[in-house]
């Protein structure tokens, strides 16, 4: 059964997150390289705080999908690491739960730096 | 007044470069990120669905594979060219889903290939991406500390 | 004791050094613009047939440097100083192109200013009788800046509003001091600017970091030689782009100066058609002014369409490291006063 519902809130709240990206763009001049790091770290705080959370249930890819939530995968990561296997979670959690994304990045980076050539503009 | 030499003061021409500066388009700019971005999310949230349904995947894997299909996407598009003009099109619409983080490897990676395999493109992948995993990662651990030392 | 100097910082050249040949290579952008036919060579890409973007930049610089000499009547064995630079860490381009010439070699460093400030020493190393013949040049290339100063060119990010587009070409110009063709302009003044800096940390608004030293020397030069704007025919500018001309225009309304509005322009908006070529408020980079002065300014001055001509390219003196560290950037502006033959 296909949920257009929450396709909606999906494009709603994704749309959002990048919007407040773009409005710290323009009005901050903060660089983009800053405001992904900000958003990582806002994922993890409001992940720790719990809220992330509910709105990842609300609308599933919409926030997770977003850097806010890598930073979201990263602490919910840690969390379940720690109450699996205790302290030592707090180091293994966080990757574990990011590792798709990472290692995709890495190899897919690498093999296209291999196979393609930087364009002029 | 000395008329050899400016006497201007930084204050002052802080004001004037304000004046002089032309502002961004804003909604234009907020409403491209927006539909881009929204966009991007609803791509990630039918492969996730795909996943979960038809490949009879856990939630969490299906989330991997979102993730890794939209950087190979990334990847992809950034090696044929493409992505810098959506980029630059959408702004932050790109840029802060993972799509964007995709881009922060891949473009170092293809733009340093010539300064060698080793301290050229390995290296520089991670030029801005880095600081993400590092700030992400080291916020995570931190609560991941705290969390096993006082909350649990 | 110094009898050539006049004022505080304007030196004064009898020997009136001739420049006898010029050329401007560029990128296929900069063909496409308003100034393309004029360009001695386009580039049908920004490889102009290498393997780097160093190495195209360093093909367009030696092209230019080899046509302005050949033009000029001359052969690269006969100049006996190269003075030039451009915007690569420890000015790859030049010092390489240097090493292909086999000329004496004096490597400067002005960022963007560099083309008037090898113009200016070597009319005074001429008008000093050092040397007869000497070539001046100077470039830059859109993709080596940006992958040094900014972001990978594939890294997807919206430019501001105020940032301006390195221009992707070289301009070289042959000076000679007892000329055997006919002579396209003389170097009659030079000025050489102060560093100043009114706080302006955006890195995208390097128009904004320059002006206040444009101004600085203009006012300098005015003072010197006891003229006023309307003095000269043009004045020219490097690379303030749209913002840092107007805010030159302001600073010189201010100081009660003001430039007269049709006798005022800037290489940076001459180069592009800047609707239709995207490059928001204009062109930069050393090879800006280069190859507008070697393409289309001397050439005008040659046929005495204009007589007195001010040439004053600008430069932001900052690098990533201060950039980085949070340095506001300094500006220095250079100029160079040419007088049709």
């Amino acid at each position: 059964m296909f949920d257009w519902l929450m396709y909606v809130k999906v494009f709603l709240v994704g749309g959002a997150i990048c919007t407040v990206g773009e409005l710290l763009v323009i009005f901050t001049k903060i660089t983009p390289a800053r405001i992904l790091v900000c958003f990582i770290i806002t994922g993890v705080v409001l992940s720790a705080v719990g809220l992330y959370g509910p709105l990842a249930a609300f609308a599933g890819a919409g926030a997770t999908t977003p850097l806010t939530g890598f930073g979201h995968a990263l602490c919910q990561g840690v969390k379940h690491a720690v109450e699996e296997s205790g302290l030592i979670g707090a180091f293994t959690g966080g990757l574990s739960a990011t590792a798709g994304g990472i290692a995709a990045a890495v190899f897919f980076g690498a093999l296209a730096g291999f196979l393609f050539k930087p364009h002029s503009k | 007044m000395d008329k050899q030499r400016i006497h201007t003061d930084p204050k002052h021409y802080s004001w004037l470069t304000e004046r002089f500066s032309p502002p961004s388009p804003v909604a234009p700019c907020l409403l491209r990120s927006f539909w881009v971005g929204g966009l991007i999310c609803v791509l990630a949230q039918l492969i996730t669905d795909t996943g979960t349904c038809w490949l009879k995947m856990t939630a969490r894997d299906a989330s991997s594979l979102s993730s890794i299909v939209l950087v190979f996407l990334t990847a992809l598009l950034t090696g044929l060219g493409v992505f810098d003009k959506l980029g630059k099109y959408a702004g932050a619409g790109t840029f802060v889903p993972i799509t964007g983080f995709a881009n922060a490897m891949v473009s170092p990676a293809l733009e340093f290939r010539r300064e060698g395999l080793v301290l050229g493109l390995g290296a520089k992948l991670f030029s801005i991406a880095g600081p993400v995993l590092v700030y992400g990662v080291g916020s995570s651990v931190v609560y991941g500390l705290i969390y096993a030392l006082f909350i649990r | 004791m110094a009898s050539k100097r006049i004022g505080l910082q304007t030196i004064e050249l009898p020997l009136r050094p001739a420049i006898t040949g010029c050329a401007a290579c560029v990128g296929r952008k900069e063909g496409e613009g308003p100034l393309g036919e004029y360009f001695d060579f386009v580039a049908k890409d920004e490889m102009v047939g290498q393997e780097t973007f160093e190495l195209a930049e360093k093909q367009l610089y030696l092209d230019a440097i080899r046509k302005a000499i050949s033009k000029g009547g001359s052969r690269p064995e006969e100049v006996q100083f190269l003075l030039g630079g451009d915007l690569l860490n420890q000015i790859i381009t030049a010092s390489f192109s240097a090493r292909d010439l086999g000329i004496p070699f004096i490597g400067l460093y002005g960022a963007c200013s560099t083309m008037a400030e090898s113009l200016a020493l070597g009319s005074m190393l001429l008008d000093g009788e050092h040397a007869s013949q000497i070539v001046c040049a100077a470039s830059s290339h859109f993709c080596t800046a940006e992958r040094q100063y900014r972001y990978p060119l594939e890294f997807g990010t919206q430019r501001s509003p105020t940032a301006q587009w390195t221009v992707t070409g070289a301009g070289a110009s042959l000076l000679n001091l007892s000329p055997a063709v006919p002579a396209l302009a003389h170097v009659t003044q030079v000025c050489l600017g102060r560093v100043v800096d009114l706080g302006i940390t955006d890195a995208n608004n390097m128009g904004a970091a320059m002006a206040p030293a444009a101004a600085d020397t203009l006012l300098a030069f005015f003072a010197d030689t006891h003229t006023q704007p309307e003095d000269y025919d043009l004045i020219v500018t490097g690379d303030l782009g749209q913002v840092g001309h107007d805010l030159l225009m302001q600073l010189m309304r201010e100081q009660r100066q003001p430039l007269p509005g049709d006798r005022y322009t800037d290489c940076g908006l001459l180069i592009y058609d800047r609707k239709a070529q995207d490059v928001h408020a204009g062109g930069s980079g050393c090879g800006c002014s280069a190859s507008v002065l070697n393409a289309w300014l001397l050439p005008m001055l040659q046929r005495r369409e204009i007589r007195r001509m001010l040439f004053m390219a600008t430069g932001a003196l900052m690098s990533l490291t201060s950039s980085q560290q949070g340095e506001s950037i300094p500006g220095i502006a250079h100029a160079v006063l040419l007088e049709s033959p």
